[in-house]
């Protein structure tokens, strides 16, 4: 296969180089004239993250602090049921299981509760940006039976013009834009919530200013 | 080989059964409505639209350099990048990588190249057992279908259906309908095979030239449990899923989901730029015939798709004939638009299957003239003489008529005699389909012909218009 692999990708390329195709300028997407300057704002992005939160079948919490998060927790039902819980947030929120300590994912497959930070949201969708800087496997966020994420209520941006811009260049492997509990529709157009992913996604906005 | 496929007598079948074809035609319409209230929420939609057609028209102008781009950027990541000249040549590649790993079980999450390319055949045949894992393709594989719809793929299935699909592979409750329980029961099934399998097969939604990585986008999150628990991850690609700029997303992110389903963004969209640690990820940039396309002035654009389905669910002819209608990979509109131009005689008719209402241009996201470009396959297949002869000898026999002006008097007078006095039974047979499904007017008494002659001779077209407009009081 190596040379005939090779030998393809030339062929590929001769044919694509063979036809001179009219070129067609690239727009801009930030500056005057561009969509980033027309695309939708909100005055207040953080309430209307909260709502579309929702629309997309999450529970937003807004909170003042990382204790009011343990407390909200600790009266939710799904997370006191919740029997290996896995926190990414720091001490406040306890865990009893460490993603360091895990070899392998397919460990993973019996957690029921994962708590991590995300970096920012947007309020167009409801979407927050998570990368795996901080989570040693990825397959946690997927995996996990139930998902909470702690965004500040000051990240909020309006929409994904604003979400590129600042994630600027990729750091790291992976990243990825989460919007409400896994779904699916896939049976008569019902929407059913918990396909294969998380089957609830709660979301603590906690305010903080930087 | 391929043997032609006329979608009329495919439609029929399933227009004929008439209370299906309404409750398709009506769960398609009911797609399209979110699709629509998510467009008009967004004032600079038509921007955005304009926007992300320059940049797909900029990508296709320059792909070679936009390919290279990539492929120098991704290897920098650590990606293996592959070529594939066609469909052969994709599926032995994964293959191959497949079998390095000794590996003898895949998770695939839903990509149209890998249906395109029928990898699944070629997977099983090689003894590797491939599972779907997006619950709509997976009720389709497990009953033997393909895909009606991108994007919808068991629209066509009711739920009474799928439940006796899982009471047979599944063991769930004979006679359960209930989506709740039929999604928990997949779940469960498709969880184990998440966790068995040692290769996880994606597609690609957008590919990243300048950074090397590239996008793929779910509601269920299979994509990103088959890419994260196996230790090697296969992601398959047509070249012309390529972007230029990591910023380009922000636009067909937005554009994607509410176009395919009405959502503001889908649950997952994850952004892979280099394996993880100790794993191995894969590319496969595959050809299949899109330079051919590029070659062509009338349908390059038709390479800007983003595959969001909502040309399907627009269409009046995909919402009561059905996918499976087509005999083809990607139905609907941009489907008549591309299948012709992998085989024009297998998919001749394909141009037909339309009314040329226009309401996928109004749809697409990418601004693809969809029913331009099916007006122009009907002339190309008409000039490579590909009609059907129950086309081409009416056509020969209408453009006989309107040169002989005595003779085209004469078959309307016919015409109108017949119609009025010819029993039902002469008129609605076998030899005219096109009275199938239409009533023929009520002949007027009198041929245009002849009124004019007796009400406006010697008159121009103007002034008696004008004098018709004073006798109407205008
Ligand atoms: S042609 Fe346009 S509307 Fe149809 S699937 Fe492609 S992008 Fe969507």
């Amino acid at each position: 296969m190596g040379s005939r692999a090779r030998d393809s990708r030339q062929a590929i390329l001769d044919r694509l180089r063979s036809r001179e195709v009219t070129p067609v300028e690239l727009p801009a997407i930030f500056g005057d004239d561009s969509i980033s300057q027309v695309a939708i704002g909100f005055d207040d992005p953080a309430t209307q993250f909260a709502g579309t939160v929702e629309a997309v079948g999450g529970l937003c919490l807004q909170v003042g602090s990382m204790q009011e998060v343990l407390n909200k927790l600790e009266q939710d039902e799904v997370y006191r049921d919740a029997a290996r819980r896995c926190s990414l947030v720091g001490d406040e929120i306890p865990g009893n299981v460490n993603l360091q300590e895990i070899e392998d994912p397919h460990e993973l497959s019996s957690l029921d509760f994962l708590i991590a930070r995300a970096e920012f949201g947007v309020a167009e969708n409801g979407a927050m940006w998570i990368t795996d800087r901080d989570i040693r496997h990825r397959a946690s966020l997927f995996i996990t039976q139930h998902l909470a994420l702690v965004v500040s209520r000051q990240s909020i941006l309006c929409n994904m013009h604003q979400a590129y811009e600042r994630i600027g260049q990729p750091e790291t492997p992976f990243g990825v834009f989460i919007a409400g509990p896994s779904k699916t529709a896939d049976i008569e157009q019902s929407l059913v919530l918990g396909a294969h992913g998380c089957r609830t996604l709660t979301v603590f906005l906690v305010d903080e200013p930087a | 080989m391929a043997t032609v496929s006329e979608h009329p007598e495919k439609a029929a079948a399933y227009i004929a059964d008439r209370s299906r074809s309404r409750w398709h035609d009506g769960a398609l319409w009911f797609v399209r409505s979110k699709r629509d209230r998510m467009a008009h929420s967004l004032p600079e939609w038509e921007q955005l639209r304009s926007t992300a057609s320059q940049i797909k028209a900029h990508t296709i102008a320059n792909l070679p350099e936009i390919l290279q781009q990539f492929e120098a950027n991704a290897k920098a990541r650590g990606v293996h990048v592959h070529w594939a000249a066609d469909a052969q040549e994709h599926n032995e590649i994964v293959l191959e990588i497949v079998r390095k790993q000794n590996a003898t079980r895949v998770v695939k999450s839903k990509s149209m190249l890998t249906e395109e390319c029928h990898l699944n055949p070629h997977l099983e045949a090689g003894g590797i057992e491939v599972i779907d894992t997006d619950l709509g393709e997976r009720i389709v594989q497990m009953r033997g279908e393909r895909p009606s719809h991108i994007v919808l793929p068991a629209i066509h299935i009711k739920k009474e259906e799928v439940g006796e699909t899982f009471a047979k592979y599944l063991g769930t409750e004979p006679g359960a309908s209930d989506p709740q329980y039929l999604t928990e029961a997949a779940r469960q099934h498709l969880r184990s095979k998440f966790l068995e399998a040692e290769v996880g097969i994606t597609g690609v939604n957008f590919a990243i030239a300048e950074t090397g990585g590239f996008v793929v986008c779910t509601n269920e999150g299979n994509a990103d449990l088959g890419a994260s628990l196996p230790r090697v991850h296969i992601a398959c690609m047509g070249i012309e899923k390529l972007i230029p700029r990591l910023v380009d997303l922000s636009v067909f992110v937005r554009l994607l989901a509410r176009s395919a389903t009405g959502q503001p963004i889908t649950t997952y969209t994850s952004h892979f730029h280099g394996p993880r640690p100790g794993c191995e990820l894969h590319i496969v940039l595959v050809d299949n015939g899109r330079s051919r396309i590029r070659d062509s002035d009338e349908f390059r654009s038709a390479l800007g798709c983003i595959r969001c389905g909502a040309c399907m669910n627009t269409c009046p002819v995909f919402r009561r004939s059905g996918g499976h209608s087509y005999d083809a990979v990607v139905p609907g509109p941009i489907g008549s638009v591309l299948s012709p131009a992998a085989d024009t005689k297998q998919h001749r008719s394909l141009p037909y299957a339309c009314s040329l209402c226009g309401s996928c241009t109004d749809v697409c996201p990418v601004k693809i003239p969809l029913h331009h470009q099916l007006l122009t396959w009907r002339q190309q297949i008409a000039a490579q003489g590909l009609l059907p002869v129950s086309k081409t000898a009416a056509m020969r026999a209408g453009s006989m008529l309107f040169q002989h002006p005595r003779i085209y008097a004469l078959a309307g007078a016919l015409g109108r005699r017949a119609l009025r006095w010819l029993p039902k039974s002469w008129v609605y047979n076998r030899a005219n389909p096109w009275g199938l499904d239409r009533d023929l007017p009520e002949p007027p008494a009198e041929s245009f012909r002849s009124w004019w002659q007796t009400n406006r001779q010697g008159t121009s077209v103007d002034e008696g218009m004008k004098s018709k407009e004073a006798k109407n009081g205008k």
